[in-house]
């Protein structure tokens, strides 16, 4: 048992953080307040090889795909100055470069994986649907085989970077067996004749972020670019999923932390009755226990990390992690906006930002009911 | 080598432990023991009040010098433009004090070429001795020549005590020398005295950790004991009627032998001004507000004769100009009066403003922390305080006038 | 051509708090860091080493845990790194520092190919120490012409021609010829981030060689405390002088009252 992480894993939160304070954090409000992902810090996150870190240097990454643990630190650190930015390389990292690793073709990662790695072309996954959401089995979205292509029809929505994205990872109908749909993951490029993209979406938090509506109308898709062969889709996405959860959970660690950290100065900067705030045990309990919601967040998250790095079954690890992290940091944001007062409601304070971001976390890539029916059900299968 | 505790006497008070700051020592089985982090700085020695610790130190024979050898008080005159710089007469002021501690005499050395005027001005400070190195070739600075030139003159003549300008140029050929002569160096010092109780040695202190905390530092062993002095530290003296020796040395210098060049000096376009000289300044933070409040800050500097400067805060706002600003990272300054204008005191300012005589600080947080080196605070809007000084300060010139 | 480059491992200082009462800086979590002018040093390394071709070496002298600065500047791009430890080089002053330094400068030197030109590139002056003694020392040791206060640099062929702060209102342009040291300013560029693939090549493929008195074949009587030509005698919390008032009363009381305080104080 170790609970200290590598001087490398120090370094690269060393620098990560410094590069965020730097680079992203000043400019985390504007993007906030125009939606907009800020273009020279995209350049800057492609030169650090942000979009490649879990995957192998033949691929273009930075070869840290057997340490999933780094990837955890640099969107927790990331995440601590804009959860947009977190999600955005989190999501282009975790759910299509990384799968397309795992899954993919020798010939899918030399046309594929590389952009996606070196950071040429942005990723995105899309499989939420209207009327597929936590109930993913759903989805209407069809591919049917045409000689050597697929032929793709049907609309996702609420995809992450869907709509700034090159390529995409999309879930598709391509059988029935029974009641039950059969379904494939295809790559495609966000060239190809027939794909559009609808809405851009509004949202309450994580507003820099891309969240598109993707619309694919006879979209034609070459027979080899079906990822991990064809009806494998549920497993995939499940696999997928597991992955992703641990994106999420490591951008709250982060977010949380960021909370904790603005209240803890405030609560040492700020004097009512003639002390400071933080000498008052409302407060002061408040931080106590915003600390160790993020912190046990925090472990959860390397944990689930660990074992996915060491072989091991990680999928209930990275449901709990993002149950609990997502959870700490609503509850860290909102305690973060109760101890600033009236200040906290204001834009000029980040706490207000970190606020509505934490809410979207609650929600994305399985709302906390759904996770918590996970669990339950891996727990109740479970042999003590 | 190295600290030694003396396991039996230590008590395991912790006294040590907070003098230490570098974290090399620590309590073990409260007994104290020495870590990596240890710089043999000493100051654990000095805090034990058990003498549990002793500083232990590897009989090597070292050539010694014979320190009896040496005497007087030299100070290397910079100049540039022909034009001495003020550090000078600053260093003559201490150097004049050190010297007559000692009871030896103060000596300026010159390296120049067309300083005849200038020799004049410096005459007439107090100085015992003059040394004027004269070449066509010393009409600008170069390194080499003056640390060979330098070198030789020491060697020939032991002073005991070297004071040259922290300035760039000072910086930049004191090191090459006190390395030549394998003597201890001091860096940009804001203090000098002479321990008169014991070996007559020069206690040089000087600001470390950007002036968080001072260190008195002596070179024991070695002469001859050499400084840089930190511009603006010390007082002009007064003038004199007392004529030192000019000893002239005319130097024939091949410009060939020379490897490091100057190709040319260009002016900077924008004028620099010297804050560092300033005897009154006028500081503005963020409390000014605007671009358009800051006239007021102007105004009053200009009703004090006083330059304008700024915090780190105003000059990334734009009000004023990167070169008066005033802080860690930009100038320290010295001056008699330092108003500070709605700036809240952070660590870095302060540093940069510590060695003012006075300070005012106009601020409405009663809780800024300009407030605690403050010498005069007033507590309440800058807006309303600085138009209500500058009528008084008006006030006052007219009652002034009147009188007369 | 080699270029070495000299860091030192300090406090992150601007996180430093001081315990007024004991005058102890308060450590506990602050980082070490990179002496930050001397970042600038190791981008100026990396830009030549891109703009002509060089090897790029960095040095450090300090305790073990510096290793953590060599491998950040070799995240950046650093070839090789040396690092400077043993129990007998603590407390130096820059003299013991430079002679160390030179040692090792004069060791990797003997072991390349003979007549190899270097340039040594040292930042103007430590944060903890702010002493800038030790380039124009080790420039002496190692007996070869130097340029302080560099600000921007250019090369030609043998010769390097500098734009060096050393007058306040005015640029010198000067020329030397290499070997030669300069120190350089903030000002000469920006330093690069290591990227992420730099970070795990500093960990994977390069290491960092520890070099410690034997290795050097150093002269006792010349490195650490007894190399060491000044000894630190007292420490002390710099005391803010004079009493403090606050002013009271109305705008214009308050503003009376001071300058007659001034008046007394023989200022106005």
């Amino acid at each position: 048992m170790d609970f200290s992480i590598t001087k490398k894993q120090q370094m690269i939160r060393k620098i990560t953080r410094e590069f965020a304070e730097t680079y992203i954090a000043p400019v985390a409000e504007e993007s906030d307040k125009n939606s907009q992902l800020d273009p020279n810090v995209f350049k800057l996150i492609k030169e650090m090889n942000y979009f490649g870190i879990c995957i192998p240097r033949k691929y273009g990454g930075a070869g840290l795909h057997n340490d999933t643990i780094s990837f955890a630190i640099i969107v927790e650190e990331i995440g601590r100055v804009d959860a947009s930015w977190a999600i955005t390389v989190g999501v282009h990292c975790s759910v299509v470069a990384y799968p397309l690793y795992i899954f993919g073709t020798e010939e899918q990662k030399q046309k594929f994986l590389i952009p996606l790695a070196t950071g040429e072309k942005l990723g995105a996954f899309a499989l939420t649907e209207a009327n597929a959401g936590s109930d993913a089995a759903g989805i209407e979205t069809s591919a049917v085989l045409d000689g050597d292509e697929w032929v793709l029809n049907g609309s996702k929505i609420f995809a992450t970077n869907g709509g700034i994205a090159k390529t995409l990872l999309v879930a598709a109908k391509t059988g029935q067996r029974g009641r039950k749909s059969i379904f494939s993951v295809f790559i495609v490029d966000t060239d190809t004749k027939g794909f559009s993209v609808g809405v851009k979406e509004d949202k309450l938090g994580v507003r820099a972020s891309n969240t598109s509506e993707l619309v694919f109308q006879d979209v034609r898709v070459p027979k080899e670019n079906v990822l991990g062969g064809v009806g494998n889709g549920y497993q995939i996405v499940l696999k997928i999923l597991d992955f992703g959860r641990i994106l999420i959970a490591a951008q709250c660690v982060g977010l949380g932390q960021a909370a904790l950290e603005a209240s803890v100065k405030y609560a040492n900067e700020r004097e009512q009755f003639g002390r400071k705030i933080g000498k008052f045990q409302g407060i002061q309990w408040k931080i106590a226990d915003m600390g160790c919601a993020i912190e046990s967040a925090r472990l959860l998250t390397y944990k689930a990390a660990y074992m996915c790095d060491h072989g091991m079954d990680y999928g209930l690890a990275s449901s709990m992690a993002k149950l609990v992290a997502s959870e700490a940091a609503m509850q860290a944001t909102h305690y973060a906006v109760q101890i600033h007062g009236g200040y906290g409601l204001m834009k000029a304070y980040q706490v207000e930002r970190f606020f509505r971001d934490a809410k979207v976390a609650e929600i994305y890539e399985g709302t906390s009911e759904i996770q918590r029916m996970v669990i339950a059900n891996r727990l109740l299968r479970q042999t003590f | 080598m190295g600290i030694k505790i003396n396991k039996d006497l230590c008590t395991g008070c912790q006294s040590c432990l907070s003098v230490c700051n570098y974290g090399g020592i620590t309590i073990i089985n409260n007994v104290a023991a020495i870590t990596d982090e240890c710089t043999l700085c000493g100051a654990c020695v000095e805090a034990c009040p058990v003498g549990a610790i002793e500083i232990e130190m590897e009989e090597i024979a070292t050539e010694g010098v014979d320190v009896s050898q040496y005497r007087g008080v030299w100070i290397i005159g910079e100049h540039y433009n022909n034009k001495i710089q003020n550090v000078v007469y600053q260093m003559v002021g201490k150097g004049r004090e050190l010297a007559d501690k000692l009871q030896v005499n103060l000596t300026v050395v010159l390296l120049g070429s067309k300083l005849e005027e200038e020799l004049k001005e410096l005459s007439q400070y107090g100085v015992d001795e003059i040394i004027y190195v004269k070449s066509p070739i010393l009409k600008d600075y170069c390194t080499e020549l003056y640390v060979n030139i330098l070198t030789d003159l020491i060697n020939k003549h032991k002073p005991e005590i070297v004071l040259i300008g922290a300035t760039p140029i000072g910086r930049d050929f004191a090191p090459r020398i006190s390395k030549r002569l394998n003597t201890g160096l001091t860096a940009d010092c804001t203090g000098l005295d002479i321990d008169t109780k014991t070996r007559n040695l020069l206690l040089q202190t000087r600001p470390t950790w950007g002036g968080r905390i001072m260190a008195t530092i002596r070179t024991p062993h070695s002469r001859p004991q050499m400084s840089t002095v930190r511009p603006g530290m010390f007082k002009i003296p007064e003038k004199i009627e007392k004529q030192p020796q000019i000893k002239k040395i005319e130097m024939d210098i091949n410009e060939k032998d020379i490897i490091t060049k100057i190709v040319k000096i260009i002016k900077k376009e924008k004028k620099q001004i010297n804050l560092e000289d300033a005897e009154i300044i006028v500081a503005g933070g963020r409390g000014v507000g605007s671009k358009e409040n800051w006239k007021i800050i102007e105004e009053l500097a200009k009703k004090l004769n006083a330059e304008v400067a700024g915090s780190r805060v105003a000059v990334e706002l734009g009000w004023i100009d990167q070169d008066r600003q005033v802080g860690q990272t930009g100038k320290s300054v010295a001056p008699k009066l330092y108003i500070a204008c709605g700036i809240s005191g952070a660590i870095q300012h302060r540093v940069g403003i510590q060695c003012s005589d006075i300070i005012v600080a106009i601020n409405k947080d009663p809780n800024a922390a300009i407030f605690e080196m403050a010498h005069y605070g007033i507590v309440g809007d800058l807006h309303k305080v600085v138009p209500a000084l500058i009528e008084e300060l008006k006030r006052l010139k007219s009652e002034e006038e009147l009188k007369k | 051509m080699k270029v070495f480059v000299c860091i030192k491992q300090v406090p992150g200082v601007a996180e430093v708090k001081i315990d007024v009462t004991t005058g102890k800086l308060i450590r506990e979590g602050v980082p070490s860091i990179i002496n930050p002018v001397d970042k600038h040093a190791i981008e100026l390394a990396l830009q030549i080493k891109e703009e002509q071709g060089a090897e790029v070496i960095a040095l450090s002298m300090g305790p073990p845990q510096a290793e953590e600065a060599l491998r950040e500047a070799l995240a950046m791009g650093v070839d090789k790194a040396y690092l400077l430890t043993d129990k007998e080089f603590a407390g130096a002053d820059t003299l013991a520092t430079s002679y160390t330094l030179a040692l090792a400068i004069r060791k990797i030197l003997q072991e390349s190919e003979k007549n190899e030109k270097y340039l040594v590139i040292c930042g103007l002056q430590a944060i903890d120490g702010d002493t800038a003694q030790v380039g124009p020392e080790l420039a002496e040791e190692l007996n070869i012409p130097q340029i302080t206060y560099v600000q921007k640099i250019e090369f030609k062929g043998d010769k390097i021609i500098a734009e060096s702060a050393l007058r306040q209102d005015e640029v010198m342009v000067m020329e030397t010829r290499l070997p030669a040291l300069i120190t350089v300013l903030k000002e000469i560029n920006i330093p690069r981030f290591p990227t992420l693939i730099g970070i795990v090549d500093a960990y994977e493929k390069k290491e960092v060689v520890y070099l410690d008195t034997r290795q050097l074949n150093a002269d006792k009587r010349k490195i650490g405390l007894t190399g060491s030509q000044t000894q630190v005698w007292k420490i002390f919390v710099p005391q803010q002088k004079g009493e403090h008032i606050k002013l009271s009363g109305s705008v214009k009381e308050m503003v009376k009252q001071l300058c007659q305080y001034l008046k007394e104080d023989k200022i106005l």
